[in-house]
């Protein structure tokens, strides 16, 4: 791949190539896959993350309801594998073969007219990325056209994902309720579950995490970035310039969508099942949380916010099963008082410098050694 | 103790002095252990498990945080009980618990990444542990895949089986069945109200209810059924129809904190239930705790096991867990559910002469436990267990009494013909 050095400056370059070596090259070669196979769950995070910092640090979008997109994106690609799981052979013992076990147990007793398109692998792969992003447009529509944001648009986004989560626990017949839906076996004959399986996801998924980080550059380097930024901070001036203020918003609020759906999707393949408790109010606290920890100007800040959150939380809760909620909680506090940028803040202000000066002094140095021309360094 | 110079660990005296130990299992000093018959690990673990020559190594996998916290610490605290007891005897195959505690924190997938951690990483022999069934239904892939052997405490809807559980609770049927037969018969009950929680263990045993109700029950019907979200904390719509349609029983199934409206708004509404039947499978001496016993006092629960039950190995087990957790403790049915978890295990796996998860789970079906908190229990081949089925009445001390039980040990039956 060309990098174009105007697409990333020196720093962010760095960071990509830092990223991606640990990704790509480090962790797969320490971690068992056991732990790699949890990096890869965590990653899934940070395509939320990303979707974030578009919105929420450039737009000035807060969405409390990014699970809601998250939700649709892995229960779409659930109900595929699900429907592949629950061939007749799988399910002779049903009162009625060849539907979903839950169904079955709901006393349904014929596939309803929703699921049948989930037979088919292209349509699910588009369902993936269009039914979260159609249901951002009704949202964004509603809300940016009659000029709603702020708190408003923040306190309405979290009501959809409650509403949300009660549709889907209520109608369990269909959706499989508070249980979700388990047991996901392949994915178009694949087994998902083996080892290997498990090895060629994880680099499916940062592949497409990389793909999803080059595309949230290249929205924020284009002219469309900065009207983002531009309606952050004097919303009424961009409006009075000329530009449809609701159609910018509505396009940053359904890309994050997206980006949620593909880490929802992900998510469902790498862990094995979807539930109920992805799509609520609090997974969607939680995701904002992270892209906060990470900076949320900085979209590699919000892949690794998503990734030492994540690991901190497993890695808390295996040393003090009973206290660790405490020991995360302070954490936040901690990060959000010392360091109100985040991670990507402390960078920018304590190690970015440094880095700079060195490249500075190295050339400074090189120069000087030609003149000196073979003095031994100090 | 002639017969421990001995190697075979099969022989009947000593499986017989291990039952007589678990019965009484404050007699510790039985327990030393002669270390010259410990079977050698390469033979007793053939696939790598966390088994040394002095240690074997299981997992505790249940919520210590979120809301299921309060229903699941029970079953933790009698899981480390009845891992210290054994300890105390002798351990197992002469090897010590030790256990690794992991928090499923409420939370589905955390319990499916908590259990692979204890499979994949250490390697445990068995786990304690789950208690909603949505947490089941997330790990069963789990233990499935890694070949681990899960002990679940919790009476549930039933509809599974698999090589990698053994269910030391109820399924529904052997919750429901003598229950209604019960209250059919002693009080003459024609008409059921059926209520419930919505999700699949009330939905489940509700529709066996009524089957039973309507199809083997002479003259009797359902004159009304509904559902709750979890947490609900309104009643008083539902209250009024069963006013109106005045059923001689009201059959509950409401679990958690959504219980503590339920009652208490049947009693602001003026419903007694010395005078009116009501009938529960879901309230445990646990859920009397946060009830209150003067609400709940009258109502009848159908469980396997009450604090209350007198018989010498309950008089045993229940001052060791009140010394162990503290005199205000109170002993629910899945809290002696999960007491039997490590027990069943232990006895398994000297029946097997192995740890191997392929042994347990073949010598599984037949072993049984004198020394049961409930009585007796013995595994069946669908790797549940026979249990006696009781109905108790609740006092305003928030203790049952002992009203019937069944006279022999009911049978298993997760997927019952004619009920689904």
């Amino acid at each position: 791949m060309v990098i174009n050095s105007r697409f990333f400056n020196r720093s962010e370059l760095l960071g990509f190539l830092a990223l991606a070596a640990l990704l790509l090259v480090i962790l797969p070669l320490s971690l068992d896959i056991f732990r790699l196979n949890l990096v890869a769950k965590y990653l899934t995070y940070a395509f939320v993350g990303i979707g974030l910092v578009l919105c929420w640090g450039y737009g000035g979008i807060l969405s409390l309801g990014q699970g809601v997109f998250f939700g649709l994106g892995g229960y779409c690609m659930a109900m595929y594998l699900k429907l592949e799981a629950s061939s007749v052979a799988n399910t002779k013992i049903q009162s009625t073969p060849g539907i979903p076990d839950f169904m079955d147990w709901n006393q349904l007793t014929s596939l309803p007219f929703f699921w049948k398109p989930f037979h088919s692998f292209p349509v699910t792969l588009l369902a993936i990325l269009l039914v979260p992003a159609f249901f951002a447009l009704i949202i964004g529509a509603a809300m940016f056209k009659r000029r709603v944001g702020g708190v408003y648009f923040a306190i309405i986004t979290q009501a959809i994902a409650a509403i949300l989560t009660i549709l889907i626990v209520g109608q369990q017949g269909y959706t499989g309720g508070i249980n979700g839906i388990t047991d996901l076996r392949t994915l178009h004959g694949w087994d998902i579950r083996t080892d290997h399986a498990k090895f060629i996801l994880y680099f499916v998924e940062v592949v497409l995490l990389f793909g999803c980080i080059v595309a949230a550059q290249f929205i924020r380097l284009t002219k469309l970035g900065r009207i983002l930024v531009a309606m952050r901070e004097q919303e009424d001036r961009v409006r009075f310039s000329g530009y449809s203020v609701a159609n910018f918003k509505i396009f940053a609020f359904c890309a994050a969508a997206v980006f949620a759906a593909i880490g929802g999707a992900m998510f469902t393949l790498e862990v094995g099942f979807m539930s109920p408790s992805f799509v609520g109010i609090v997974p969607s606290i939680e995701m904002v949380i992270y892209t906060a920890v990470g900076g949320r100007m900085s979209i590699f800040g919000a892949v690794w916010g998503a990734l030492l959150v994540n690991f901190a939380k497993t890695s808390l809760s295996e040393s003090f099963p009973q206290l660790w909620l405490f020991g995360l909680g302070a954490l936040f506090i901690a990060v959000v008082l010392a360091f109100p940028n985040g991670l990507s803040g402390i960078w920018a202000d304590h190690i970015q410098p440094r880095i700079d000066r060195l490249f500075a002094s190295r050339k400074s140095k090189s120069a000087a050694g030609m003149i000196a021309d073979g003095a031994p360094a100090e | 103790m002639s017969d421990e110079t001995k190697p075979g660990l099969k022989s009947p005296l000593r499986r017989k002095l291990l039952m007589g130990m678990a019965a009484l299992p404050a007699v510790s000093m039985l327990g030393r252990p002669a270390f010259a018959d410990v079977p050698a690990t390469s033979a007793v673990n053939t696939t790598g498990l966390a088994v040394t020559d002095s240690e074997v190594t299981v997992g505790i996998l249940h919520s210590v945080t979120g809301t299921m916290a309060i229903s699941e610490t029970g079953s933790v605290e009698a899981e480390k009980l009845a891992i210290e007891q054994i300890n105390a005897a002798g351990g197992v195959l002469g090897r010590k618990i030790k256990f690794i505690q992991e928090d499923g924190a409420s939370d589905w997938p955390t319990f499916a990444e908590k259990a692979k951690k204890l499979l994949v990483n250490d390697k445990c022999a068995a786990v304690m542990g789950c208690w909603t069934s949505a947490s089941r239904k997330a790990v069963l892939p789990v233990f499935e895949q890694y070949n681990g052997m899960l002990y679940y405490p919790t009476f549930y809807e039933g509809l599974e089986q698999s090589k990698n559980v053994i269910y030391t609770g109820q399924e529904a049927t052997q919750q429901i069945i003598a229950g209604l037969d019960w209250v059919n018969k002693t009080k003459g009950a024609k008409s059921f109200y059926l209520l419930g929680s919505d999700y699949i263990w009330p939905r489940t045993s509700n529709k066996i209810a009524r089957k039973h109700i309507e199809n083997h029950l002479q003259g009797c019907k359902v004159v009304g059924e509904e559902y709750f979200p979890l947490g609900s904390t309104q009643f008083n719509s539902v209250i009024n129809k069963i006013k109106l349609t005045k059923p001689d029983v009201i059959y509950a199934i409401i679990v958690g904190g959504s219980n503590v409206a339920f009652y208490k708004q049947l009693k602001a509404a003026g419903i007694d239930l010395s005078k009116q039947t009501l009938l529960t499978i879901s309230v445990t001496e646990d859920e009397i705790d946060g009830i209150g016993g003067e609400n709940i006092a009258g109502a009848y629960a159908c469980m396997k096991y009450f604090q209350s039950l007198d018989n010498p190995n309950n008089k045993a087990f229940v001052p060791a867990f009140k010394k162990m957790w503290g005199e205000k403790t109170v002993i629910g049915d899945v809290t002696q559910a999960a007491y039997l978890g490590p027990w069943l295990w232990k006895l398994t796996v000297e029946k097997a002469g192995s740890f191997d998860i392929d042994k347990i789970a073949a010598a599984s079906p037949g072993v049984e436990f004198k020394g049961a908190p409930e009585g007796y229990v013995r595994i069946h081949e669908n790797h549940h267990l026979w249990s006696k089925t009781r109905v108790g009445r609740a006092k305003a001390d928030g203790q049952y009494e002992l009203i019937y039980e069944t006279a022999d040990l009911v049978e298993p039956d997760p997927f019952p013909k004619g009920y689904q």
